[in-house]
């Protein structure tokens, strides 16, 4: 363990090197650019007012705002399928390097969440715009308090979460490249099995259905931003337990994995 | 008495040719069911040993599929041994494939910096060392080019500036120096000559036994995996002529 911390270190520049390579070449040819990063999220909850709006956004004691409420799940969602995505592909798609010199491979699925982590937080900046849109120009329900400086509670173990099956996806695409498309469909899944467009309060769930909410923790990571963001108020201690403990289980399963199978990678990429 | 820069162990490296076709879940469970997971090993290397003192020069030679690539691997930290162990003290600069740490779409400038990282380089030390990189690769005007762009001759040349300007301890050759033209093959073996002086340690891989016999000091012949020959740069050298052409060099 302190072996692998040391080596981490001795390569941290690495890790920030690919970070930032990641992250300047995600829009370099398109036309956009950055911009593209405060858009796609504009854009895609624009979409899901329009289309769900007058079915699932009226209730605006539950929803204080619709558009707001859209968007806390459309972000979240969005960086954990986008991150768990690239750390998927991250060991296939470097195996050019890791074939002729060595590095620390679990360097790639680390460094392709972290920086996908950036834009995210970048992307954030369309959330503020949002708020102090419906603070300064209209009447609205929402209330600004201290909560919101939570806010940052939820990204952590966001994060976490994703390193973890990051991991875990990018060992398994080392040996079964269809994995990919399974993981599609998992996460179309997860698009409806997280409360984005939806309020789950206002909806009458079978016992199976509402079960599997509750075990998807991005469920609870959602509700404890919102909690600081839109409700103003402090979350419910149960999503904040229990999303911590996935996400520390995550990343305890990926190491494991990654740890045992790294050395026969090489033989598969 | 200083520790060896590299000892290699009783390493050998094993194969399973059919467990290695596999990519699919499909075929997974179809071989799994079907019991075909298991036979069809092939020995890379076997029981190989020899030890590389600090500041010596150690050829590699062998036909092809002797195993001599895959030793480099075990020796880089590439591959993990199926048995053995490599001890290795100093920094490795491996060029096994010039430019094989570069990303297409990043320019040449960027991609300095990238390889660098690669061997545990900050972006200050490869700063220093940048005017010395772009003057021998010899890449000025294009150096902001994307690597994509550029041809084999350019990337090669990249490679090796980056490579050597970082003054490693233990630089390992795979068939490296017969790439670009012969302009950049006399600067690129004037280069390894200089870094001789300062004490590097030298593992070069080739099948050119004149280049062997002029920059190495001490050589290893493989066969099937196994070391079938050491000694002096020149004795191993005729055993490899008089095995390849059957007749032997007079000096």
């Amino acid at each position: 363990m302190k072996g692998m911390l040391k080596n981490l270190y001795k390569y941290r520049f690495l890790l920030q090197e690919i970070v930032r390579k990641n992250v300047k070449l995600q829009y370099r040819n398109s036309f956009l650019g950055i911009f593209w990063t405060f858009l796609q999220p504009l854009l895609t909850t624009i979409v899901l007012v329009l289309v769900f709006g007058n079915i699932f956004g009226k209730d605006l004691n539950a929803l204080i705002n619709y558009p707001i409420y859209l968007l806390c799940g459309r972000l979240i969602y969005e960086f954990y399928t986008q991150s768990t995505k690239r750390a998927m592909h991250s060991i296939t798609l470097s195996a050019s390097v890791i074939k002729k010199v060595y590095v620390p491979k679990y360097i790639y699925p680390l460094a392709n969440v972290i920086s996908t982590f950036v834009t995210f937080v970048i992307s954030l900046l369309v959330l503020i715009a949002f708020l102090a849109y419906y603070l300064i120009f209209t009447d609205t329900m929402l209330r600004l308090t201290p909560y919101i400086l939570l806010v940052f509670v939820p990204l952590i173990i966001l994060l976490i979460l994703c390193i973890g099956i990051g991991l875990i996806l990018s060992t398994l695409e080392v040996f079964f490249k269809d994995i990919e498309y399974l993981y599609d469909v998992f996460c179309m899944l997860l698009f409806y099995l997280t409360p984005i467009f939806y309020n789950v309060k206002s909806l009458k769930l079978s016992q199976p259905i509402a079960m599997a909410l509750m075990a998807n923790p991005l469920y609870s990571i959602v509700s404890m931003f919102r909690s600081c963001v839109l409700y103003g108020e402090m979350w419910n201690w149960n999503w904040f337990y229990y999303s911590f403990g996935f996400a520390v289980f995550s990343v305890a399963i990926g190491t494991l994995l990654f740890w045992r199978k790294q050395d026969k990678f090489i033989l598969h990429i | 008495m200083d520790r060896p820069a590299v000892k290699v162990d009783n390493v050998s490296v094993m194969f399973n040719l059919n467990k290695e076709q596999i990519d699919n879940l499909k075929e997974y469970f179809i071989k799994l069911v079907k019991r075909q997971l298991h036979f069809n090993e092939f020995w890379a290397l076997q029981d190989i040993s020899f030890t590389i003192e600090k500041g010596e020069r150690l050829g590699v030679l062998g036909l092809n599929g002797a195993g001599k690539s895959t030793l480099l691997k075990v020796i880089a930290g590439v591959l993990k041994p199926s048995k053995g162990s490599v001890e290795v003290n100093g920094v490795i600069a491996p060029l096994l494939e010039l430019g094989a740490g570069f990303d297409q779409n990043y320019s040449g400038k960027e991609n300095i910096f990238l390889y660098g990282a690669t061997m545990g380089y900050s972006r200050k030390y490869i700063q220093e060392r940048y005017r010395e990189i772009i003057d021998f690769s010899e890449l000025h005007d294009f150096i902001d080019v994307p690597v994509k762009n550029y041809s084999s001759g350019m990337r090669a040349r990249l490679g090796f500036s980056i490579a050597t300007a970082v003054n490693p301890e233990i630089l390992i050759l795979d068939e490296v120096l017969s790439v670009g033209d012969a302009k950049f093959r006399i600067k690129s073996e004037a280069k390894i000559t200089s870094m001789f002086e300062n004490g590097v340690t030298v593992l070069f891989v080739s099948h050119n036994t004149d280049q062997v016999r002029r920059l190495c000091n001490k050589a290893i012949l493989l066969d099937k995996g196994r070391v079938i020959a050491s000694g002096t740069a020149d004795e191993v050298c005729d055993i490899y002529d008089e095995k390849v052409n059957g007749r032997k060099k007079s000096n």
